[in-house]
């Protein structure tokens, strides 16, 4: 038989090893800081990019897209060439790969903390980048099935279809998510509104952990761990129902974000039954994992390696068992919007991802470099500083996220809640978040364990850019044999498994999204909802700038212990119907802070003008930061920008908001008459200075119009849960 | 076609039988699935599953 010889590149692979090293210290650094932000809001020094609500999305950006994003890339580019046989199809699509992708970051690490963002959860960025995304992506993904055409190995290696799922659907969420109409370079407004917009959202959002964060690091565990342990996985069986099990089920999970909202039921009861079918393939997949070291845990002894991926392994399993149990609705009444959910998060990134990167860089790294590694004992101390810090990270949160849900809930006997002010179960968690902190702390030693290593691995040898290798050539003309079996015949060929993966996850996306778009009935409207004024429109932009929703929800869910605290009046929980005007939602995910959907009305206008400017002077003891750029004081100029409210104005009339010609025609008088009244009243006191066009104005007149709609509905004011 | 189709499932009722439906097209893949999985050929999965270690390569230390 021919053999040709070709080449492996190996420096891309570097590249991608570096890059992820080196932004996943920035997002770790961004994370500790924004968990001591917790502790001690000053932390903020009153500059608007330092602030939490901005570095949140910086932090979730960053570990998610450059750490993961980056290894993920470094150890396909590196398992996929040698699994085919082949270099890949194109350096220049390598390179536009590798500089595209370093670039996006670099535009994100800029943009978010400057306030520019789309306040979607994981996918915060401005429609320009969303655009250089989806390139990238396509060049990433044209690459890799370039070379897959061009392999020298018939059968694909289950990683690689790991690998394509991974390319085809972040493909499709990615541009369905993002689907956004542009007011400025800068700016705009999310295609759909309340109900539909957080239904796409966290079908986005869930399956950007599904596809982002696990399929390709699923892909990346088939491939390395068996390496690493030199022998195959358990089960080959096993792992195609893994495959096809975890890609047709996870698709569907994702209301299980949304119980108990406003979505309609059958939407949440989907979300229920597919999330707890998962844990038959995640298990599946971690049991592979596990047992692929069967007989061999000598080696796990002696290999820092296969400890990285054994602790990394049952993480997964940890995790893929938590979120089922999260989906039940009665744990999620528990757990929703509180500390539990973080630390759930921490364990699938920490645990899971975190250390099957770090593995695969001790494993990777003197590999290419041909050399061995600097420090056996040094990453040894590594793995166990990280995992004590994942155990520190993790276990207060839950603890925290039990009593803060307890005292949420907690009546006293003549029926009122016995923690009445929201802050008493903030400062009540305040030491929890410092064992927390420490925990992000002894991740981050380890993390500068690892650069250390590196560091001196990478003296110590000396990088084999080229790799040579040999294989025969593919027969171009295999027919296949007959009575193949069909499985076998989409294992052959690529652009088979791509369209059928692309398929699976349509299906699904589909049947979940499609209904709860057109059908009218799915959210009933309410008369006196109306649509935004001009300036609380502006509010809204300022609320989505500064990143309030990261720690404020506004989605008062139907138990008796919310509505009695959030609207002690109506007792009235949240409806879709309140929602149709809001482009994009803002229903949050995490309250660190109150609920704010019922919020207007409940303070006068000075509370909320003293509280923005020092929230401990109205809340003794509070940890929201202070907001005092969006005053004029002290020689800042805090004037509303209202360059784009007209384009804003028209862009929601696009997008169906029912705005007149002569309120259009109108907008900048009755926004001056708006703010002026506001500013009157705040006037009145005694203490405040105020001009009507401040952006505090604004965001007052936002804040004050929360939820007043609905209490102007009289059919709906009995509506009791 | 996106009116009319809007115009019919708006007035569709019980959509809420897709999901179930799409269940059962799930149930038989994998079944299908399943079945190939156990059927198959034994010795076709081992090659499968040493693709990772054998791919050739320089090894060094
Ligand atoms: C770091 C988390 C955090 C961020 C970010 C944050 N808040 Fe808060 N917020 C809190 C906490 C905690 C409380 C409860 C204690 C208090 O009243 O200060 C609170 C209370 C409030 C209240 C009073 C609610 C009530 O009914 O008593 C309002 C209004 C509010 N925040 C508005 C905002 C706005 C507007 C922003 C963005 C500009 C924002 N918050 C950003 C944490 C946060």
């Amino acid at each position: 038989m021919q053999m040709e010889r070709f080449r492996y590149d190996n420096a891309i692979v570097r590249n991608f090893i570096v890059a992820s090293i080196l932004w996943g210290t920035v997002g770790f650094l961004v994370g500790l800081w924004v968990a001591l932000e917790l502790i001690f809001p000053q932390l903020n020094f009153e500059l608007p990019f330092l602030t939490f609500g901005r570095l949140r999305a910086l932090h979730t950006n960053a570990v998610i897209f450059a750490f993961v994003g980056n290894a993920m890339f470094g150890g396909i580019y590196y398992s996929l060439q040698r699994l085919l046989k082949a270099r890949m199809a194109s350096d220049l699509l390598s390179a536009i790969h590798f500089w595209g992708w370093q670039l996006i970051i670099v535009a994100a690490a800029i943009t978010l903390p400057m306030g520019i963002t789309s306040s979607k959860e994981y996918a915060e960025l401005e429609w320009p980048i969303d655009i250089a995304i989806a390139l990238v992506w396509v060049a990433f993904g044209v690459n890799m099935i370039s070379t897959i055409i061009k392999r020298r190995e018939r059968h694909l290696y289950v990683a690689i279809w790991f690998y394509i799922a991974t390319f085809v659907t972040v493909a499709v969420l990615h541009i369905f998510n993002s689907l956004e109409l542009p007011v400025s370079l800068f700016k705009s407004y999310s295609v759909y509104a309340g109900v539909q917009d957080a239904l796409v959202q966290w079908w986005y959002g869930h399956n950007a952990v599904a596809f982002f964060l696990t399929t390709p690091i699923l892909g990346l565990m088939y491939y390395f761990l068996p390496k690493a342990a030199n022998r195959p996985v358990y089960s080959y069986r096993l792992s195609i129902i893994h495959f096809w099990a975890l890609i047709f089920l996870y698709i569907w999970a994702g209301p299980h974000h949304l119980l108990y909202s406003a979505l309609p039921d059958w939407a949440q009861s989907l979300g229920t039954v597919f999330s707890v079918m998962l844990i038959a393939p995640s298990w599946g997949g971690m049991i592979n994992g596990l047992l692929t070291l069967r007989g061999a845990w000598d080696k796990v002894r002696e290999s820092v390696v296969l400890k990285f991926f054994v602790v990394s392994v049952t993480a997964y399993g940890m995790s893929t068992f938590e979120g089922p149990m999260l989906s039940l609705k009665n744990i999620n009444a528990i757990a929703h919007f509180t500390d539990w959910i973080p630390a759930h998060v921490h364990i699938g990134t920490l645990g899971w991802n975190g250390f099957l990167i770090f593995g695969m860089i001790y494993w990777l790294m003197p590999k290419i470099y041909r050399t061995s590694l600097f420090s056996d004992k040094m990453a040894n101390a590594h793995f166990w500083i990280g995992t004590l810090g994942i155990l520190f990270w993790a276990l207060p949160m839950y603890v925290a996220g039990f009593t803060q849900s307890l005292m949420w809930k907690d009546f006293n006997p003549d029926g009122t809640l016995a923690y009445g002010n929201f802050l008493e179960t903030v400062t009540q968690l305040i030491p929890m978040y410092a064992l927390r902190a420490l925990g992000g702390t002894l991740y981050i030693v380890g993390m500068v364990l690892l650069i250390i290593n590196v560091v001196r691995t990478v003296r110590s040898g000396e990088l084999l850019r080229e790799e040579e290798a040999e294989a025969p050539a593919l027969e171009r003309a295999y027919a296949g044999h007959k009575g193949e079996h069909w499985h076998r015949w989409i294992e052959r060929k690529p652009l088979q498994m791509t369209f059928w993966s692309l398929v699976v996850i349509l299906i699904g996306g589909i049947i979940e999204i499609v209904p709860t778009i057109l059908i009218k009935s799915n959210i009933p409207t309410i008369a006196s909802v109306k649509p935004y004024t001009a300036l609380e429109l502006e509010g809204r932009d300022i609320y989505i700038r500064e990143g309030c929703n990261a720690c404020h929800s506004q989605m008062v869910r139907p138990f008796r212990s919310e509505v009695v605290r959030y609207d002690p009046v109506h007792q009235q929980y949240s409806m879709a119907g309140e929602y149709v005007y809001d482009h994009p939602h803002l229903w949050g995910s995490k309250r660190t802070g109150p609920d704010l959907h019922r919020e207007g009305g409940k303070y006068p206008h000075s509370w909320h003008y003293n509280h923005m400017w020092d929230p401990t002077s109205m809340s003794p003891g509070s940890l929201m930061p202070r907001y005092t750029w969006l005053y004029s004081a002290n020689g800042r100029d805090a004037s509303l920008n209202t360059s784009l409210t007209e384009k804003k104005l028209k862009a929601m009339v696009q997008l169906g908001v029912p705005y007149t010609e002569e309120y259009i025609a109108n907008w900048e008088e009755e926004l001056n008459m708006q703010a002026k009244s506001i500013a009157d009243e705040l006037n009145k006191d005694p203490n405040i200075k105020v001009q009507p066009r401040e952006e505090i104005v604004a965001l007052i007149a936002y804040l004050q119009r929360l939820g007043t709609d609905i209490k102007k509905e009289p059919a709906l004011a009995l509506n009791q849960p | 076609m996106m009116k009319y189709a809007k115009a019919s499932m708006e007035t569709i009722a019980g959509i809420e039988i897709f999901p179930l439906i799409s269940l059962g097209i799930f149930f038989a893949f994998f079944l299908a699935v399943g079945w190939y999985v156990l059927r198959a050929d034994k010795r076709h999965f081992r090659k499968m599953s040493e693709m990772p270690i054998d791919a050739n390569e320089t090894t060094h230390s």
